[in-house]
């Protein structure tokens, strides 16, 4: 029987693949985002696990708006990743380094 | 007398008097380009009218329409574990006794100043960028101190006293410094500022002792829980018990010492004289000095509570009364002779605020705030037809060219050495009697001071007097050929402040000194209260006059007209015979008893061997090389190093928030489920 | 359940800037260009609008302890969403006006940078008015959209791009862990209403581990927003790198909106674990407080050092939350204000500096400025002062109000650290004085500068200057806003 803490399980799961996706991905800034929209999914599945456990649909509506709301972040984290490809000509993470210290 | 007790101050009324002043130094200090020199005088004058008159206001109603006295905090500014900071007014019969004569002496002088100030460019480098604009300047300070004063007197807590205290110090500094490409000036305003350091120090420490025992600032709950601590006793060093109370007034008192030029700390007052003539008189006679001789009677509760705190009030007056009046006599110029004049007089105040006398303080510096402004405006007076010249030597037979200047002046010196009618007569008469009654600890002393401090009091006046007026002229023949009576902005304050010199004692000294007119503003202990005693045998001022007729003082204050007659003008040989004589006496005097030479060798150079020394092997090595600029350069090269955690990359970015996530997570989750 | 149409009266500020947004969107389109100040004007005439409905919608609560409580429990409207709402009105209008010559000389007037503004204003609104974790949420997330969007606006600036990137990558992972959070709190608590949230914790927040599980990642989620150590790193990198008309943007009434945002979620909804989040918030203070000044101390570029300026004063509100007393709150939100307000100002200032084809952004460019313009170099001056705490400034006031609290809190060893900082960070503050006042000037080129904002630059100083000397007036405001 796959229960609640299974859900869980999968959703820590993705939520830590995301992460490491984010730091040790050192090449291309659209894997960043795939590795975004999957920490957005992670939460997802805990919203839903939790929902449906607790028989509330509010966590549901909730999922909703996150999906949304992912949309319009891809929407604009695409248009940035134009803009600095014409300013730069790369897309590559390590050459976004003008700024430190 | 229409009593209505119920009638209250309004606190707007009393807000306008102290902001008015501000806002006329705002104005003339802010925008002293654009309105120009007359509009720097209109306004701040203004200010001061406005303040005056509603001083005046509020004095009828206190006094005569018997309104309550105000006590009220108008803005609470922190609180912090209980106490409180706030600026706050307590406004009684004590108060507005200062706050009229304030304004009053203030508006006289800024009259005054558009005469002295007129061509104020002269005393200046052509390109001095200080000499831009200074008239407009002198005028914002003037202004600034009125309103400084005012919160001084005005304050209902000891913060804003210390405030109040701190601002008009701060103004006189400016102000002795005006001439700020004079060495000498730049030298006397540091020394004043130096001076009242340690001064202050000790009022500040006095503060903090109140703080301390009583948790409070202000001043009715402070006086309120005095009694209570009257047995009090704390250690400072251990197995020593001293006296809560001695302590905090002496502590006060050394404050009071600093601003009120009291020996050892008068050495400051006559090097003031460097500032111009107008806030000589202001601030170094009528004013700002008598700040500690107010304050004392202010804190009379605490005062009353301690009689070690009343002798070292009484001996430390008694010795600056007699000692600093023997300077006088020597002295050439002549705005210092008035100064002089000033610190014994400031002793006579303090004796009799040690007496317990303290209203009779209070009525000495009243009736002394116009005489002495008198005095010092009429030294300006002549300063300016002699075209700055101030040396004595160089003067004599003014008489016929300034007929007027000359007739305030002799009206002035009457009342300053208390000739019988004449303001200072009742208040001096006052004093030395109270002194005569008192018993404390020095009060024998304090009676011969002051009754002798009557015989050099005339003499060093008149001596001036005659030098000044009388006798051959001795100025040069330009000078002599630009002699005139100086222009009516100078006269008209003159002649305004010869009356009160000569009249206003006749008709307070029996409310004042003997009557209740202060009420419970001043309280004086029944063992201590020597006025009551002489009130017994008031019997309306004629009487006054002619008991005092008979009395000592008044025949030494002859004897010295006298002796200055006899010396100065009949036989003016004698001075020299006397000076050969008596060259030990004379060069003791004309050293000043040597205070100036020790401050200058002990305080002065020790210090700045001390200074020198730490500075080398203190500052240099220890504390700029290893501990500021050390400290300094290990943070700045911290810093270098540890930006390099900022690398630009959006990874380690990343890495370091979920690094931040496991701190938290391990340092609140784990232990959680661990227990 | 229909929401009832007079539950939207109090939304009346809302529906305004919303609307007038989407006018301001439509109305540009069909602009020609030398008539963008348009959009300007109506933008300012916006935020004057809603702050008057949100000033009548609330007058009659003032002072009271009131809420109303509104559209299924995602709404709330007391004094301290208006107080707030009334600091972001104005610092953002302060911010546009300051903005306008800056973006006129760089071609990037453009309608949309002020709709942009505007649903940015609109974010913090809702964040201010939360009452769900949705609501918080969706306000967040509008919010950080526009900011995303307008530090990339000059679209041919690559600085300006790479910083971006790195604010949108790193707020949607900030965003992530918060909507982790949010999942477990909703999980172990059962509801989204905060409301609901805070009774389940004051019951069960003792023993429900799973609660404190998710505040940890809602506390990361916040800190970044605040911009608080080690979730700081985005804030030199963006402060720098972002024109800085939209660096002020940014580090001005955001702060007011996140500061509004922890109160909403920490205080309010997880208040009854405050034993598990002020140790957290202790780490996040101390961190902030220490990376904030010591690196500040390296920097040559201005904007950067007020980045890191900014980590140091961000700590300082936290340490004021995390006294978790009613004196800690109100001293927080008083230093949000007026750290807003200070930091409208010195951006506001650089902004001023800057001509085309010149960005005033390095220490080099402020010097002598007392030589070329010694009003600016006091206005400066007061406001450099203020964010060292030099009395008689506000910063003053706002350090000691939070340290008292602190104390309070009997937490002294917290407050000697925070002091400790601050005199390292005073450093720095003070020498920028040094180089405007001491130091020959470089650049003798005019300063051109609209009377306007200039105007209003003089009030942004003297206002710093006179609410230290009056404190008490905004103090009352806060300490009744949190009732």
């Amino acid at each position: 029987m796959v229960g609640l803490s299974h859900y869980l399980i999968l959703g820590a799961v993705m939520f830590c693949l995301s992460v490491a996706g984010i730091f040790l991905n050192r090449k291309n800034v659209i894997i960043l985002l795939m590795s975004i929209e999957l920490m957005l999914l992670a939460v997802n599945t805990n919203f839903v696990a939790f929902s449906h456990y607790l028989g509330d649909t509010a966590g549901q509506i909730f999922v909703f708006f996150i999906l949304t709301v992912a949309a319009a972040e891809a929407a604009i984290g695409l248009a940035i990743l134009v803009v600095v490809f014409r300013n730069r000509s790369t897309i590559n993470v390590e050459d976004l380094d003008a700024m430190k210290g | 007398m229409d009593m209505t007790p119920n009638m209250t101050l309004s606190e707007n009324v009393l807000l306008s008097i102290v902001l008015a002043p501000l806002a006329g130094a705002i104005v003339a200090g802010l925008f002293s380009k654009a309105i120009g020199r007359a509009g720097a005088h209109w306004v701040t004058i203004l200010g001061v009218l406005t303040s005056f008159l509603l001083s005046l206001t509020v004095f009828k109603a206190l006094v005569f329409d018997g309104a309550a006295k105000f006590d009220a905090t108008v803005y609470t500014w922190l609180v912090s574990e209980g106490v409180k900071f706030e600026v706050g007014f307590l406004v009684d019969k004590l108060t507005v006794l200062m706050m009229t004569v304030v304004t009053f002496v203030s508006l006289m002088v800024h009259i005054y100043t558009i005469g002295y100030m007129a061509d104020d460019e002269h005393n200046w480098d052509e390109k001095s960028l200080a000499g831009k604009n200074s008239y407009q300047r002198f005028f914002s300070y003037i202004s600034l101190f009125t309103f400084s004063m005012l919160m001084l007197v005005m304050a209902n807590n000891f913060m804003q006293l210390f405030f109040g205290w701190e601002a008009v110090g701060v103004v006189s500094y400016l102000l002795i410094g005006f001439w700020s490409t004079r060495e000498t000036a730049i030298y006397a305003n540091l020394k004043a500022f130096l001076v009242n350091r340690v001064g202050d120090f000790g009022f500040l420490l006095g503060i903090a002792a109140v703080l301390m025992s009583f948790n409070s600032l202000n001043y009715a709950e402070v006086f309120a829980a005095a009694p209570r601590m009257a047995d009090a006793t704390f250690q400072v060093f251990p197995g020593v018990d001293w006296s809560l109370l001695s302590v905090i007034g002496i502590l006060l008192f050394v404050g009071a010492m600093g601003k009120s030029a009291q020996m050892p700390l008068h050495v400051w007052l006559p090097d003031s004289m460097e500032g111009p003539t107008p806030i000589s008189a202001l601030i170094h006679a009528a004013t700002m000095v008598t700040a500690g001789i107010f304050m004392v009677a202010r804190m009379s509760p605490i005062y009353e509570l301690s009689e070690t705190a009343l002798s070292v009030v009484l001996v430390i007056g008694a010795l600056t009364a007699f000692f600093t009046g023997l300077l006088g006599l020597v002295q050439h110029d002549i705005k210092r002779v008035v100064a002089y004049s000033t610190l014994s007089q400031l002793g006579y105040m303090t004796v009799a605020l040690g007496a317990s006398a303290y209203s009779a303080a209070i009525f000495h510096l009243m009736t002394h705030a116009f005489f002495k402004a008198l005095l010092f405006l009429a030294a300006g007076s002549v300063i300016i037809a002699m075209h700055h010249e101030q040396d004595m030597r160089k003067m004599g037979g003014l008489k016929k060219y300034m007929p007027i200047t000359y007739w305030t002046s002799l009206l002035g010196s009457l009342a300053l050495i208390g000739f019988p009618g004449f303001s200072g007569f009742f208040s001096k008469d006052g004093i030395i009697e109270a002194v005569h009654h008192s018993h404390i600890a020095g009060s024998s002393l304090a009676y011969f001071s002051v009754t002798a401090g009557v015989f050099i009091t005339a003499l060093y006046s008149f001596r001036m007097f005659f030098l000044v007026f009388h006798g051959q002229e001795r100025m040069d023949e330009h000078t002599r050929h630009h002699l005139h009576e100086t222009p009516a902005v100078v006269t008209v304050p003159l002649m305004l402040l010869a009356i009160p010199s000569v009249i206003l004692g006749f008709f307070t000294v029996g409310p004042v000194l003997f009557g209740d007119y202060f009420g419970d503003a001043i309280y004086v202990a029944a063992a201590h209260d020597g006025l009551a005693v002489m009130g017994e045998h008031f019997h309306g001022a004629f009487g006054f006059i002619l008991h005092g007729m008979m009395g000592l003082p008044f025949w030494l204050a002859s004897a010295g007209v006298f002796t200055a007659w006899f010396i100065y003008m009949k036989r003016p040989d004698i001075a020299d015979v006397f000076q050969d004589k008596l060259s030990v006496v004379h060069r003791i005097l004309e050293n000043k008893y040597g205070f100036d030479d020790f401050n200058q060798k002990v305080f002065g150079d020790g210090s700045r061997g001390l200074g020198g020394l730490l500075w080398q092997v203190g500052d240099v090595k220890v504390i700029d090389g290893a501990a500021v600029n050390g400290s300094a350069r290990l943070v700045g090269w911290f810093s270098t190093v540890v930006r390099h955690i900022q690398t630009g990359y959006l990874y380690h970015y990343a890495f370091a928030m979920i690094i931040g996530l496991l701190v938290l997570l391990s340092w609140v989750v784990v232990p959680g489920f661990v227990r | 359940m229909t929401p009832d149409v007079a539950e939207f009266a109090p939304l009346a500020a809302e529906i305004f800037v919303l609307a007038m947004a989407c006018f301001i969107l439509v109305l540009d389109a069909y602009l020609p260009d030398t008539r963008r100040l348009i959009a300007f004007r109506l933008t300012q005439v916006t935020l004057l609008g809603a702050a008057v409905l949100t000033w009548m919608q609330y007058d009659t609560m003032i002072g009271t302890t009131d809420r109303m409580v509104l559209l299924g429990g995602t709404y709330v409207a007391d004094t301290l969403s208006m107080v707030l709402k009334l600091a972001v009105y104005a610092v953002s209008a302060g911010v546009f006006l300051y903005s306008r010559d800056y973006l006129r000389d760089r071609g990037i007037l453009k309608g949309e940078y002020f709709v942009l503004g505007l649903f940015g204003v609109l974010g913090m609104m809702v964040m201010i008015s939360a009452h769900n974790m949705l609501s918080v949420y969706l306000g967040l997330e509008l919010l950080s959209l526009s900011m995303y969007t307008m530090v990339a606006f000059q679209r041919q600036n690559g600085v300006a791009s790479e910083a971006a990137m790195k604010y949108f990558v790193l707020g949607a992972i900030a965003s992530g862990m918060l909507l982790y959070g949010i999942s477990m709190i909703y999980g172990a608590s059962g509801s989204l209403d905060l409301a609901a949230i805070g009774r389940y914790v004051a019951e069960h927040g003792a023993e429900d581990r799973i609660l404190a599980f998710g505040v940890v990642f809602i506390v990361a989620g916040l800190a970044f927003k605040l911009g608080n150590a080690p979730f700081h790193m985005w804030v030199p990198d963006i402060y720098n790198g972002a024109p800085t008309s939209v660096t002020l943007f940014i580090g001005a009434a955001p702060k007011i909106a996140a500061f509004a945002m922890v109160m909403r979620v920490l205080v309010e909804g997880l208040g009854g674990l405050h034993a598990d989040w002020t140790p957290m918030l202790i780490i996040l203070a101390v961190g902030s407080l220490a990376v904030g000044n010591v690196i500040a101390i390296a920097q040559t570029n201005i904007k950067r050092m007020l980045a890191y300026s900014t980590i140091s004063h961000m700590g300082f509100v936290v340490l004021g939350i995390l006294a978790a007393n009613k004196v800690g709150y109100s001293g927080a939100m008083f230093y949000a204000i007026t750290y807003a307000l200070t930091s409208a100002g010195g951006f506001g200032l650089l902004v001023l500096l800057s001509r085309a084809g010149f960005e005033a952004e390095k220490l080099d460019d402020l010097k002598g400025l007392n030589d070329r313009n010694p009003w600016l170099a006091f206005l400066m001056l007061l406001l450099m002062f203020s964010m060292a705490g030099v009395p008689p400034t506000v910063g003053f006031y706002a350090k000691l109000s939070v340290l008292q609290a602190v104390v309070s809190a009997d937490m002294v060893w917290l407050a000697a650290v925070a002091v400790f900082f601050s005199i390292i960070g005073a450093f720095y503050y003070i020498r920028v004085v040094k180089v405007m006042y001491f130091d020959k000037p470089e650049d003798e080129a005019p300063i051109f500068a609209g009377f306007d904002a200039k105007a209003v630059l003089s009030v942004n100083g003297l206002a710093v200057l006179a609410l230290g000397v009056y404190p008490s007036g905004l103090m009352a405001w806060c300490a009744k806003a949190l009732g």
